[in-house]
């Protein structure tokens, strides 16, 4: 479970417009059908997150119940109800890596920030996430740090890793 | 006319490595040297062999590089595109022969009993202009289909190609698409499953990448074949490159009017949209896909009614995997004796396998199917590293199973790999030497299926679990003999019992392991022991007497204080404070400290 942050929502006015827009746009191009995971992901990409204020705005813009979204939040694992780090961690558990050791560089993670997978560092700075394979399976075990990726990481370097993306 | 031409490959593995900044250094120095006009720099799909990624080729001489780094880039240029001498020290080695001359990229071991049907665009063409691929052949099948062939007509030659589902059930494309066409309706949908979730498969992400436009062609034919006028790609979001190339594909298409109205001037529509998935492996199960099309959570539906009947949005439906579509268009194109003369009687043409885990040439290989696990792993993956013993041989993912190394002999093919236990799934085939535990393996698929399960089922929701806690007990030393009997009758209760393909083969991986490497489960039960020393709560680290120089370096570095001794003298590590971190070890300098 995701660790629980009470971090106000602070949503502003212009990401509420540039949602109804891209709500609008999706409407048309996916012809009134199965608009609810793509609200989502356009919602994510605004907010960051899901928060509660987020998915009621999805439930009044589809005419769904707030309960409905939230049940399509839940079960994809794309979707977020609570706020990122700044850097976005994510240790690939996929099996290449796994049988590669990746799993010690994933503990060796969480022993360093003091958090579990899917939960953030009290300071946002750090999230962690297991993540699939994401497919670079000849770099492994890999780990990426937002959009960089670390390849045949041993757990002795993600100390040195990690210290770029701190103060 | 350009004189020479290097090909940047841009898949994902590849641009990990950073293969684009390579890519933009080469582009940049050919500019500043004003050769744009003689020498083409192309991004292309995946190659293959990720191990040595970032790799390039350059033509004509077919100078094979890997490694690549940014810092290299200026060598290249100067020794190889301006002064016409190889940079040897970049070749891949299996690419120079023994006479030092350039041998041809398909007598290397890695490709050469490689056979590439799904994947012959990947590595040669630019995936991002359709007019690549149109000038190897592409669209000429749709054109064929189209003018030349009756819907009836495009089914017989697939049916009779042998053509079966590349998603991993293996069931024969033919017979579906019969299926729908036969189906009462006049809208229909043609969907393609992209959303490739099994860890340690990544073919299909390289087909998308590396060759959008076969998959789009080979939709459009389905359509035409089953008179359906709207498609769906579903595909995972965690796919960046892969969906923005088919987003520049689709949009191409429409523009040379491939996709639309009137297609060739038949009077055929189709179109074609993207969907991401958001995470979520049951989505690969072809009626949950659906539902999550429609939007909703992604959970299974009980069959029949089938989805050829009632599919997406309740309409008659096809759902084929990417790779089963790459083949499609060869097959129009090129008969389906030409398909069925490739691979076994009852499994035609080729299969494209992810070689991942403890082999020394990672990457993707296209094989036709007969081919036995040792030609792929010893011959084309040239073997586990380190000289380490192979033990066995993983396909089908979290629904498959391990393949030891007696039955190493066997022809890969669909039949042959369910009669073994395992089964063909998409594709991953990951290695396993002799430092791996088997049980953990298991371990590690259920606590994936486990994650995964939908919820929507009992069998599938709470027997995985059920299992998972078994197999802890079993890692942990706390399991009997009678548990793994119970373990085993709780597998064929999920199997017989859950909703959908993910619960029916969740339990595989135990029941292979249980049944090839049941001496492993039983000595982690009975002698509380881990043969391959991966199981952290059964291992013993023992400080060796006749090495340990008394330098005291473990003691201070213990975290739980479980070693002592005095300086100079053979120390010893207190079995009830050990937590088994290892530290002790890492910093031995004498080789002192084992796993036993």
């Amino acid at each position: 479970m995701a660790k629980k942050i009470d971090v106000p929502f602070n949503g502003t006015k212009e990401q509420e417009e540039r949602l109804k827009k891209a709500l609008a746009e999706l409407r048309v191009e996916h012809g009134g059908q199965g608009l609810m995971i793509a609200s989502l992901q356009k919602a994510q990409d605004i907010y960051g997150y899901l928060p509660e204020p987020v998915q009621q705005m999805i439930a009044d813009e589809l005419g769904v119940s707030l309960a409905e979204v939230y049940g399509v939040a839940t079960f994809y694992a794309q979707f977020s109800l609570y706020p990122k780090g700044q850097y976005k961690i994510g240790v690939c558990l996929g099996t290449a890596c796994y049988v590669k050791g990746s799993g010690d560089v994933y503990k060796k993670v969480c022993d360093t920030l003091k958090i579990e997978g899917g939960q953030c560092t009290d300071d946002l700075k750090f999230s962690l996430d297991a993540t699939r394979c994401i497919g670079c399976c000849g770099l492994a075990p890999v780990m990426t740090v937002n959009d960089d990726v670390y390849g045949k990481v041993t757990p002795e370097e993600v100390e040195g890793i990690l210290a770029k993306y701190r103060d | 006319m350009f004189r020479s031409h290097i090909l940047v490959c841009g898949g994902t593995g590849c641009t990990s490595g950073n293969s684009m900044k390579v890519y933009d250094a080469l582009v940049e120095r050919i500019k500043k040297e004003g050769l744009e006009n003689e020498v083409h720099v192309t991004k292309t799909g995946c190659f293959g062999l990720c191990a040595l990624g970032p790799i390039m080729i350059i033509y004509p001489e077919g100078a094979f590089y890997s490694q690549v780094k940014v810092e290299d880039v200026d060598e290249i240029i100067d020794e190889h595109i301006i002064k016409g001498r190889i940079v040897t020290r970049l070749l891949y080695k299996e690419t120079v022969g023994e006479d030092g001359n350039i041998k041809a990229l398909n007598d290397t071991d890695f490709y050469k009993k490689q056979h590439r049907v799904a994947l012959r665009n990947c590595g040669v063409i630019n995936p991002e202009k359709i007019e690549e691929y149109i000038a190897y052949d592409g669209y000429e099948a749709l054109g064929k289909a189209l003018t030349e062939m009756t819907p009836q007509d495009v089914i017989d030659v697939i049916s009779k190609s042998g053509l079966r589902g590349r998603g991993g059930a293996g069931f024969p494309t033919g017979r579906k698409w019969q299926f729908a066409k036969n189906s009462p309706g006049n809208k229909k949908y043609v969907c393609c499953n992209a959303d490739e979730g099994d860890p340690g498969a990544f073919m299909d992400r390289s087909i998308l990448e590396g060759d959008p436009h076969a998959v789009i062609e080979a939709m459009a034919i389905a359509a035409y074949a089953i008179g359906a006028d709207q498609g769906y790609i579903y595909v995972r979001a965690e796919y960046p490159i892969a969906v923005q190339r088919l987003s520049i594909a689709i949009k191409q298409a429409r523009e040379y009017g491939l996709l639309g109205k009137n297609i060739f001037g038949t009077g055929f529509n189709f179109d074609l949209d993207l969907r991401l998935g958001a995470g979520a492996f049951v989505c690969g199960e072809e009626t949950a896909l659906m539902t999550s099309i429609e939007g909703h959570r992604g959970e299974p539906r009980p069959r029949p009614p089938f989805p050829a009947v009632k599919g997406l949005f309740g309409k008659p439906t096809i759902l084929n995997n990417v790779e089963t579509y790459a083949n499609v268009p060869q097959i129009i194109l090129k008969g389906a004796d030409w398909f069925a003369s490739m691979g076994t009687e009852k499994s035609r043409g080729t299969k494209v396998f992810a070689l991942g885990g403890k082999i020394h040439n990672t990457g993707l290989v296209e094989i036709p199917m007969g081919t036995t696990m040792r030609e792929i792993i010893y011959d084309i993956g040239g073997g586990c590293p380190n000289g380490k013993k192979f033990k066995a041989a993983q396909t089908g993912g979290p629904s498959g199973g391990c393949i030891p190394a007696s039955l190493i002999d066997t022809p890969i093919d669909y039949d042959n790999l369910i009669a073994i236990g395992s089964m063909m799934g998409s594709g991953g085939l990951i290695v396993m030497d002799e430092d791996n535990c088997m049980v953990d393996i298991a371990k590690f698929f259920l606590e994936f299926t486990v994650d995964e399960s939908c919820g929507k089922c009992t069998a599938c929701r709470i027997g995985t679990k059920r299992l998972y806690e078994m197999l802890c007990k079993v890692t942990d030393g706390t399991a009997t003999m009678e548990d793994l009997d119970k373990m085993e009758e709780l597998c064929y209760y999920i199997k017989e019992n859950s909703l959908c393909g993910l619960g029916q083969t969740a339990p595989n991986p135990v029941l292979s392991t249980l049944h090839y490497f049941r001496d492993e489960y039983e000595a982690h039960v009975r002698d509380k022991r881990c043969p391959a020393g991966v199981c952290k709560k059964l291992l013993r680290y023992q400080i060796v007497a006749d090495k340990c120089k008394g330098c005291t370096l473990c003691a201070r570095n213990c975290p739980a204080g479980a070693i002592t001794g005095t300086v100079k003298q053979p120390h010893v590590i207190d079995p009830e404070k050990c937590i088994k971190c290892g530290v002790c070890m890492e910093k031995c300098r004498f080789g002192a400290i084992i796993k036993a």
